[in-house]
């Protein structure tokens, strides 16, 4: 099986904002080495290239032929998608169990699992 | 004897195929081919592999016929007709891996009931939708989707690893004793289905307490069903006549007790258990209710249980002492909460107060049975 994971930050605290700052280095030492050994997780495939925060979002919708552009995401601020990657797993109990040692999963945020469509 | 058997043919066909809609439609296959020729020829000296194997290989014609349905199962190719009628030892007993399936807290709450009662208690849709109260259609959809969901999500179908199996029996806990609920008002049907999965789950896992805890408790509650309702109204525990206690059902829900007090079965559903029993003897001992149902809060942080636990305290300590806890409670919209302060305001000779705390239950009560109870106990109180 094929998942998506999406990362929805909460409120999580973001490198380069003051709360990020207020957490201990041990902690974002945790934080990183996390997210270092999540990349290292054979069949998992980080998203790529980063993410700047959702407040720089612009959503775009049209309506009857009309273009219409907004600040920030289509999502609340906190409902937005900050980062995501691919897991190729044998079921979803595998998927569920790596989700969950994505700091964003216990520190305010969420991670959405997608099955993909297999080809 | 046929439902006894549809669980377990179901959960072998499952784990054979990989596939809830190719399974469900070769078991019903085979079960209507038995119900055609049992009558006629006798049934065969072990009908759950003959069901078993007949349903193998209405599978496997059905993936002959029509290969691209391959693709659904778990199976790379088309495998050979089983044979001869195979005896019971061959087919696995699945139906744990079954409702470990049917039970992942991946599926909504009302998505592992349907399901359970769909695959394992062989009810149809129809039937859950009744019991449920539920539009036939949208029961329909619901166990479409919840299918739809385990084979896209890739739902596992066995037994958790030790490290989720506590949460991943809770949930299964959870449905089972739902369902024993939803027929404990009455629909009697979903009450034996609860008993009969509760029981397979024991047999199933014989050394969980939680699990004999549970059927301790259902057989506790089963026992005053008949007591429990006279006419159609609802007769509380203390009005409850019981010499139409089933005794034999109590003798029985309090042997698994004990046994999973033996395997130092600690949990919510021992404890509601062994409260269940106390409240079973004649004169109940209040003191060691109270302190159970304190056990149980103390487990479960739930208002409800405090709520519980603050009867059982004015049983054993006096009204005053009762209506403390009650008071301190953020129950307000739950009408057990006002019934109660009625009752125990009752007691004490605030009748004024109690008559106000009956009315804002009524105002809060939704089943008809309850509402009658409320309205003598407000009668009574007038006079």
């Amino acid at each position: 099986m094929k998942y998506m994971l999406l990362i929805y930050q909460g409120t999580t605290p973001l490198p380069g904002t003051p709360e990020w700052d207020a957490l201990s280095q041990e902690e974002q030492g945790a934080v990183y080495a996390a997210y270092g050994e999540l990349n290292r997780t054979p069949g998992f495939t980080p998203g790529g290239e980063q993410m700047q925060h959702p407040e720089t979002a612009t959503t775009v919708q049209v309506k009857d032929g009309t273009t219409l552009t907004t600040d920030g995401p289509f999502a609340e601020i906190k409902e937005a998608i900050g980062g995501y990657g691919f897991y190729e797993a044998g079921d979803l109990d595998a998927a569920i169990a790596l989700a969950a040692k994505i700091p964003a999963a216990s520190m305010g945020g969420a991670i959405e699992i997608r099955p993909l469509v297999e080809r | 004897m046929f439902r006894e058997e549809w669980g377990r043919v179901l959960a072998n066909l499952i784990g054979f195929l990989g596939d809830f809609d190719l399974a469900e439609e070769a078991a019903q296959e085979a079960f209507a081919i038995a119900a055609e020729r049992w009558p006629r020829d006798g049934e065969p000296r072990n009908p759950g592999a003959w069901l078993t194997t007949t349903a193998r290989n209405r599978a496997i014609n059905r993936l002959n016929r029509d290969r691209t349905l391959l693709r659904k199962t778990r199976l790379l190719e088309v495998p050979d007709a089983v044979e001869d009628t195979m005896d019971e030892a061959t087919f696995p007993d699945e139906r744990l891996e079954l409702v470990f399936t049917c039970c992942h807290p991946a599926l909504s709450t009302d998505a592992q009931v349907a399901l359970t009662l769909r695959t394992l208690g062989g009810l149809d849709t129809g039937e859950i939708a009744r019991a449920f109260l539920v539009p036939e259609p949208t029961m329909a959809q619901r166990l479409v989707r919840a299918k739809r969901k385990i084979a896209a999500a890739g739902i596992p179908f066995r037994v958790p690893p030790d490290d989720v199996l506590p949460d991943r029996l809770t949930a299964v806990l959870a449905v089972v004793y739902l369902i024993f609920n939803a027929g404990y008002g009455g629909r009697n049907e979903l009450a034996g289905e609860a008993l009969r999965l509760g029981t397979a789950l024991a047999e199933l896992m014989p050394d969980e307490p939680e699990v004999h805890g549970v059927v301790a408790l259902m057989l506790l509650h089963d026992a005053r069903r008949d007591a429990r309702f006279e006419g159609g109204d609802v007769v509380l525990l203390e009005d409850q006549d019981s010499s139409r206690w089933d005794r034999e059902q109590i003798a029985a829900g309090r042997a698994l007790l004990d046994r999973a007090l033996a395997l130092r079965g600690r949990g919510p559903y021992v404890v509601q258990a062994a409260i269940a029993s106390l409240h079973a003897d004649e004169p109940r001992d209040w003191h060691e209710i109270a302190a159970l149902y304190g056990e149980l809060s103390r487990l479960t942080g739930s208002a409800v249980v405090e709520l519980s636990r603050a009867v059982a305290v004015a049983e054993a300590q006096g009204p005053e002492a009762g209506l403390a806890i009650v008071d301190g409670l953020e129950l307000g919209d739950y009408h057990y909460l006002h019934a109660t302060r009625g009752e125990l305001l009752r007691r004490l000779g605030r009748v004024d107060d109690a008559r106000a705390a009956y009315g804002q239950a009524l105002e809060l009560v939704h089943d008809d049975a309850e509402r009658r109870l409320l309205v003598r106990r407000l009668a009574e109180l007038t006079t």
